[in-house]
């Protein structure tokens, strides 16, 4: 009862956000107007805010201001030593620190590291939060960017990204992540500078506990669906997520924007039903998988009449299925409890919601644009089928727009079967499983969905520091955030230069139940024609057992 | 051959009437027989070259190869059996294209025997005239044509007026009258000129004329893929490499499992897997989709204009021809101040009685329905003498008896009663009702007995019988009509508002109509509309679908992108259809084959893994015998199902006018959920007879 009125909260408070956030947002990327914060950071960096960018330059500004960030983030953890706050935890070791500066580049923020001992509180604050910040920032701007290449018309201009990435993050991602923080300090979250404090075990040994800025950085981690822990347990350490309350904030924290931005995107393209359309399809996956994972948990029992095994006592099984469940389905790859424990259909359920690529809701941006893609797959098929060559939201679906889809529709599969079927091919991957059988396969198949679709959850029980495991994670986290938004924006380009095509009761509906179940049709379909031979051997192959 | 006649097969013709004048989409009967005859074919088609063009299909071809070479090196009922499945796979794939080629075949001999052995006589420079054969003319050269000679070329006549006989490229066999001057002097090669003489000048290269043109579209020969073909193939191109990753990366998986899989199995799973349904048939239906442009004579330059042609949303339509009937019908009688009507009837009738004109029957038709007199001649009325309507006297009528009957032009009927029959009211009272019909859109006929003046009789603009319920289909499909006239704008609103046409363009110059097409460009709509006089041939380019009337002038013909070899501007609707059908067609069949792989999954995958993972044996719904006859009977369904939609391929998906929504749940349903069902039954079926044969079940 507990947990239905958990879900009933929870859906409360989202639709409460919805409409201001949604309208908020949509303000934020069309306004003129430039704060003066705003205004100091472009004089700073020398940037003319009304000049508008053709896609093939905001391209080249969201690539460049990534891979900045790859190397700026790479050198501040190999400069620790230097740093305040660092408590002798010294330089981070060079692999751990390329996979760490990608990993936060691309919003994966999957940690093959123990920020405890490795990480101090300055590369935390000035490093990894930062990071969590302005990659989310720039998912918002690349999914808003696709938004202006379908309302405008006949132009070579997508906006610009400097001002769309700064204003991301002064006006949506800083002040709510910071109302947010105090929010979570009221429930309980530390935040400290100290490195921690010695207690007395009940065994009678003196031990540290350690501790950190956490409320500051857990409140973005949420909100800019990134996912990286301060702490190794991530959100099942009771600084980072103490209790029942904090634990439905941070997954409201983790679902508000990406749902909010299906309001944006119908106030952006003057038809609230477009929003509505997609969020029902969200909303309807998201719903179908957490009943899935609650009931796998519920119904195969470990022990307490459920299956309770790394699952916190404090959350329960479904404070444990509904953060699982919103992790996986946004971007985020928070845990709150640990998903190699869950049953096989519930843990085969958490990977299910990243091989649907990532949009139920999906991730900060990310999520919304994914889904956008999907929603011109179906309307290329579903428009042929009402007799004339496909358009959505007035514009044409043609060779080149539909091979940027292409591109985006392919990265993800390509990247977790590729790396899948290297990985267990390699004898060393036994070492590194600590199940076999198909539940080892399911580990190997978590990681790198996990990877490629920028989630950054671990299953958990896969050994993943060999250098293989850095480097191919690595590959597919930088190819799985990258190449899509190379495609989208390309896409964007190509709408931007349409003119709107007008349209009558000929056109194929968007913004209709059908089409809602058309596009929730496809997400389940093509997820389910790519990945059911992968899946029968791991999950179905042990949950039929 | 020199002599022109129709060269089709009577049948052919007369489908080619009934599709003309039927409203149903061309359905082209399709024969079983055809696959057999085009089997040949097909098996040429097995050139890897030609397997090439199509990435599905060339995928389906390497894979026959590659199991052919395993079942050698390791024979087995099984392989073998799979091998044999695939290769018949691909050549049913080839069989679909050759069926539809093979059906633009008999128009293309007929028409290709029009062109042999044609002697031309040309005009040299010194005036004099030589024969030279046809393949020699140029550009800018004139041919003398005279009466039971084949016109050599396309061209313009300068010179001279003929009767035509077209059947040969329209199978119309009426003739038709072509003269130089005006709209109707552009002569097509390959026609017979039935009387008088004309000189032509050539306006088609050797080898580009009409009918090279033709052929070449009905034969498929120069086909292109259209912009959506391209993008539909990048789309089954993207889910065939996905399907690729998904098999190759599936053994490695399979190995860690602990049972790696025969190349002949990993081969069968992916040849089911990836959309060779479509693949298969996306070529037929594109060739068919130009078919039945065909059948319904008119010609596109282009698969590109038929697939435009799906997306019109704005038809701009003539109203003389299109929406009303181009000749004027009576519609009213107004008698004289003091004339019963019933005598003005009488008279109008009898004036009219041997006047075959369309006018005239329709003055008999009138008075027969509103007064009840006969429609025939009486004997005694069939003694009349005609008197026929001349450009002079701008009258018509009879002489009876001495009395003197006529119905004409107002002004000619005054003149003809004089000053001393016709009074001061009468020419008053003729005149008076004579401007008001004329106000309202109508053409006054003024009718005289004798010397006495009668009445007027309304000649007015009838629209069509059901172009209300056309046009309303047309608003469901989320197309706009738009009516082009050159009357004045309150006459083009009455038939407007009669026909039910969204909106008009009432006193219409060439430019006006051009203007129009670009406005409605800017605003993101598709305009198609037809034409036939070279002034027409600007606003025609700038369309987005042309349809030139092949009555028309060269000029107007080479402006548009399709010509309608019968003249008739009503089709413009039909080739909107054609154009639907053909996208829906590929939609559906997209849709059917990908929903197809839910079962072949459900088939194949625990027959796969079954000896190491007994629990996916949940996962065999269908009860299918063992893994061998589950995997083949996949493969076979996959084959055979090619083969069962190759006459919907040809067809067409049934259209039927309809707004967008009800179209895509229709066709959802029957081709998104019946693709997700079909194959489970059909496998089911099919293990049924394969668990029989020894070494298999």
């Amino acid at each position: 009862m507990a947990g239905f009125a958990q879900v009933g909260v929870l859906l409360v408070l989202l639709a409460a956000a919805w409409r201001p956030l949604g309208d908020w947002m949509a303000r934020v990327y069309t306004e003129e107007r430039d704060w003066g914060v705003e205004r100091l950071v472009y004089r700073v960096v020398r940037v003319d805010p009304r000049s508008e960018q053709r896609a093939s330059t905001y391209t080249v500004a969201i690539l460049a201001f990534s891979f900045a960030g790859i190397v700026l983030l790479y050198l501040l953890q190999r400069l620790q030593g230097l740093l305040p706050w660092s408590f002798d935890r010294g330089p981070v070791e060079a692999g751990v620190a390329f996979n760490t500066a990608i990993s936060f580049v691309t919003n994966t923020n999957w940690q093959s590291y123990v920020p405890e001992t490795s990480m101090g509180h300055a590369v935390q604050m000035t490093g990894l939060t930062v990071q969590n910040f302005v990659s989310a920032a720039v998912g918002m701007a690349v999914a808003v960017s696709l938004i202006r290449g379908f309302i405008r018309s006949r132009t070579d201009r997508l906006g610009n990204a400097w001002v769309d990435i700064v204003r991301g993050c002064t006006r949506i991602l800083l002040p709510i992540a910071a109302v947010a923080a105090v929010a979570l300090v009221a429930t309980g979250v530390v935040m400290s500078l100290r490195s921690g404090v010695d207690v007395l075990g009940p065994d009678g040994r003196p031990s540290t506990i350690a501790l950190a800025p956490t409320a500051s950085q857990e409140s973005i981690k949420e909100l800019g669906t990134n996912g990286g822990g301060i702490f190794n347990a991530n959100s099942a350490h009771p600084f980072e997520n103490p209790n029942p309350l904090s634990n439905l904030f941070e997954i409201f924290l983790l679902l508000v924007i990406p749902v909010a931005l299906t309001r944006t995107f119908g106030r952006m393209v003057s038809s609230m039903r477009q929003g509505v359309s997609l969020l029902a399809v969200m909303a309807v996956l998201w719903g179908g998988m957490l009943a899935v994972i609650w009931t796998a948990e519920a119904t195969s029992p470990s022990f307490a009449g459920a299956n309770m095994e790394g699952k916190e006592v404090r959350f329960g099984i479904p404070g444990s299925a509904l953060f699982a469940n919103s992790t996986t389905g946004t971007s985020t790859g928070a845990v709150n409890s640990l998903h190699d424990s869950f049953s096989a259909f519930g843990g085969g359920g958490a990977m299910l919601n990243m091989l649907f690529s990532e949009m139920t809701p999906g991730g900060v941006g990310t999520g919304l644009y994914s889904i956008l893609i999907v929603a011109i797959v179906a309307v290329f098929l579903a428009g042929l089928m009402v007799g004339r060559t496909p358009e959505y939201l007035g514009k044409r679906l043609g060779r080149r727009e539909v091979t940027c889809a292409v591109v985006v529709v392919l990265t993800m599969p390509a990247l977790v079967l590729l790396g899948t079927g290297l990985a267990i091919a390699l004898p060393s991957t036994a070492d590194a499983m600590t199940n076999s059988g198909p539940h080892g396969l399911s580990e190997v198949l978590y990681a790198y969905a996990s990877a490629a679709n920028n989630n950054g959850s671990a299953f958990g029980g896969l050994t993943v520091t060999s250098g293989f495991f850095q480097t191919t994670l690595g590959v597919a986290m930088l190819l799985g955030r990258f190449l899509p938004i190379v495609a989208v924006l390309a896409l964007a380009g190509l709408l931007a230069r349409q003119t709107r095509v007008a349209p009558s009761t000929g056109t194929l509906s968007t913004g209709t139940p059908l089409f809602s179940v058309l596009v929730a049709g496809t997400v389940v379909l093509v997820a389910a024609i790519t990945f059911l031979p992968a899946l029968a051997l791991s999950p179905l192959a042990e949950g039929l057992a | 051959m020199t002599t022109v006649h129709d060269a089709r097969p009577p049948a052919e013709a007369e489908q080619l009437h009934a599709t003309r004048t039927g409203r149903a989409v061309g359905a082209g009967a399709f024969r079983p027989r055809q696959l057999l005859e085009s089997l040949p074919t097909a098996l040429r088609k097995l050139d890897p070259r030609h397997q090439l063009r199509n990435p599905v299909m060339f995928v389906v071809w390497g894979g026959s190869v590659v199991v052919t070479v395993s079942a050698i090196l390791d024979p087995s009922v099984f392989a073998w059996s799979i091998a044999l499945w695939l290769w018949f796979t691909v050549v049913f794939a080839n069989l679909a294209e050759a069926v539809a080629e093979g059906r633009g075949q008999a128009q293309a001999d007929a028409l290709r025997s029009t062109r042999t052995d044609t002697v031309a006589h040309r005009i040299g420079p010194d005036e004099l005239v030589e024969e030279v054969p046809a393949t020699d003319l140029r550009v800018g050269d004139r041919v003398v044509v005279e009466a039971g000679q084949v016109i050599p070329g396309d061209g313009e006549i300068v010179e001279g007026i003929a009767t035509v006989d077209e059947s040969a490229i329209t199978g119309e066999s009426a003739p038709v009258v072509r003269e130089s001057g005006g709209d109707f002097s552009s002569v097509t090669g390959g026609t017979t000129v039935l009387s008088d003489r004309i000189v032509v000048r050539i306006t088609a290269k050797p080898g580009e004329s009409f009918v090279d043109r033709m052929i070449a579209l009905v034969e498929g020969a120069q086909r292109q893929k259209t912009p959506n073909e391209i993008a539909l193939t990048i789309l089954l191109s993207a889910l065939t490499i996905v399907f690729l990753l998904a098999v190759v990366t599936l053994q490695p998986m399979a190995g860690y499992s602990g049972q790696l899989q025969s190349l002949v199995v990993l081969v069968a799973l992916l040849v089911c897997l990836i959309p060779t349904t479509i693949g298969a048939l996306l070529s037929a239906i594109g060739i068919a989709g130009m078919d039945r442009l065909v059948q319904r004579n008119v010609l596109a330059t282009s698969g590109r204009a038929v697939e435009a042609a799906g997306d019109v949303s704005t038809l701009l339509l003539d109203k003389t021809g299109t929406i009303t009937y181009g000749n004027r019908r009576a519609t009213a009688l107004h008698p004289l101040a003091g004339v019963r009507g019933a005598d003005l009837a009488a008279a109008a009738r009898r004036a009219s009685l041997a006047d075959s004109t369309p006018e005239g029957r329709s003055i008999v038709e009138l008075v027969a329905r509103n007064h009840g007199l006969p429609a025939e001649a009486s004997a005694y009325e069939a003694t009349a003498e005609f008197v026929p309507f001349s450009a002079t006297t701008r009258m018509s009528g009879v002489n009876l008896d001495g009395r003197a009957l006529r119905k004409g032009a107002t002004s000619a009927v005054i003149a003809w009663l004089g000053p001393e029959s016709a009074t001061d009211t009468d020419r008053a009272g003729l005149e008076a009702i004579s401007t008001a019909v004329a106000e309202r859109g109508g053409t006054p006929l003024a009718v005289a007995d004798g010397s006495r003046a009668l009445g007027v009789v309304e000649l007015s603009d009838v629209v069509k019988p059901g172009i209300a319920e056309r046009f309303a289909e047309l608003r469901t499909m989320g197309i706009k009509t738009v009516m082009i006239t050159g009357d004045n704008p309150v006459t083009a609103r009455a038939i407007a508002a009669e026909s039910g046409v969204d909106d008009v363009l009432a006193e219409a110059t060439p430019e006006d109509k051009l203007a129009l097409i670009r406005e409605e460009q800017a605003s993101g709509r598709l305009v198609a509309m037809t034409g036939d006089g070279t002034n027409d041939a600007p606003a025609l380019a700038q369309a987005d679908v042309g349809v030139a009337m092949n009555s028309g002038t060269a000029a107007a013909k080479e402006a548009g992108n399709m010509v309608d070899l019968d003249s008739d501007p009503t089709k413009l609707i039909g080739v909107v259809e054609v154009g639907k059908q053909m996208l829906i067609t590929r939609g559906a069949l997209t849709t059917f084959s990908l929903a197809n792989d839910l079962a072949k999954y459900f088939a194949i995958l625990p027959a796969m893994f079954l000896a190491i993972f007994p629990q996916l044996a949940a996962l065999n719904v269908m009860q299918l015998a063992t893994p061998q006859s589950a995997i083949l009977s996949a493969v076979i369904f996959n084959a055979l199902v090619i083969v069962a939609l190759i006459p919907l391929a040809l067809r067409g998906v049934r259209f039927r006018p309809a707004s967008s929504d009800r179209l895509l749940r229709r066709n959802l349903l029957v081709y998104g959920l019946g693709g997700v069902v079909v194959p489970f039954l059909g496998i089911f079926a099919i293990d049924l007879v394969v668990r029989l044969v020894p070494g298999i079940g």
